[in-house]
């Protein structure tokens, strides 16, 4: 099964990450947590990320989205979603979590909401 | 159990890559019985959710204990069993993720995946002593939109072996 590739480019002031492959429970959940730690240590808190090409999210994926939304919000930046496929936009409406995360289709309509 | 019912049964290490390993064994299967594409992967989420719950929770990531899978086949639907080492838990102890104040929380979504995905789910007390969660789905008839044409076909190569 593939694993998570993460790579990262800057538009402004945010931050993209374009992550594809599966979030889930082991290196996949475990590169995500760790991209999104090592941005806060950077000093990067407008976060968005691209899930145009993810799949494929378990319940630790999801666990670790929540987990770098709050993260972020920690730090008073923002964690936005971008580019869901269909299996993660229900994934997310079921699980009420399209509630909490700011999602959009279009990347230059995202990074403006930063500003 | 009926001649034309299957039984399949693997012992899975507390480890990380059980959950891959029976995620791809039980996909096997479900096409190879003729579920669809989407069916598939809600069996295979369910399956891995339910594995992930008696890593983490019954088993307690503890590598001395074992994760038991069985996939029941009868003519009318995919049975899946999968029983850990622990102490066992009660469902209605389970909080609800989709509670406000749960929202937030960073785990608890896999019984709320396994109860979306299938048809029937339920935990009972396992024969190893912990929990056992006992999930199915009913198998689609051919030509149903459901199917993947391929039904019938569990004796072709992409049935899986049993494993130990």
């Amino acid at each position: 099964m593939p694993a998570l590739f993460a790579t990262r480019r800057e538009v402004g002031i945010v931050t993209i990450i374009d992550l594809s492959g599966r979030i889930a429970l082991g290196e996949g959940s475990a590169l995500l947590r760790k991209t999104i730690r090592d941005l806060l240590e950077d000093g990067q808190t407008k976060i968005l990320l691209n899930l145009g090409d993810v799949n494929y999210i378990d319940s630790s994926g999801i666990g670790e989205l929540v987990s770098g939304y709050t993260a972020v919000r920690n730090r008073e930046g923002e964690l936005k979603l971008l580019n869901l496929t269909k299996k993660v936009h229900d994934l997310l409406q079921i699980t009420k979590l399209f509630t909490v995360f700011d999602v959009y289709s279009d990347e230059s309509t995202a990074v403006t909401s930063y500003l | 159990m009926t001649p034309e019912s299957k039984h399949l049964e693997v012992i899975l290490d507390t480890h990380v890559e059980s959950v891959n390993l029976a995620e791809e064994m039980c996909l096997r299967v479900a096409e190879a019985v003729g579920f669809n594409e989407d069916e598939c992967y809600r069996i295979g989420m369910s399956v891995r959710e339910g594995v992930i719950n008696a890593f983490h929770y019954g088993n307690q990531e503890k590598p001395d204990k074992k994760i038991h899978l069985a996939v029941d086949l009868t003519q009318e639907k995919m049975v899946i069993h999968v029983m850990d080492e622990g102490k066992g838990f009660r469902l209605a102890d389970v909080p609800d993720p989709l509670a406000e104040e749960n929202l937030l929380s960073t785990s608890g979504r896999g019984i709320f995946l396994m109860r979306s995905f299938m048809d029937e789910f339920n935990v009972v007390a396992g024969r190893t002593g912990g929990a056992e969660v006992v999930m199915s789905k009913k198998i689609p008839p051919p030509g149903s939109a459901s199917s993947n044409g391929n039904h019938g076909n569990s004796n072709s190569d992409s049935t899986p072996k049993q494993e130990a």
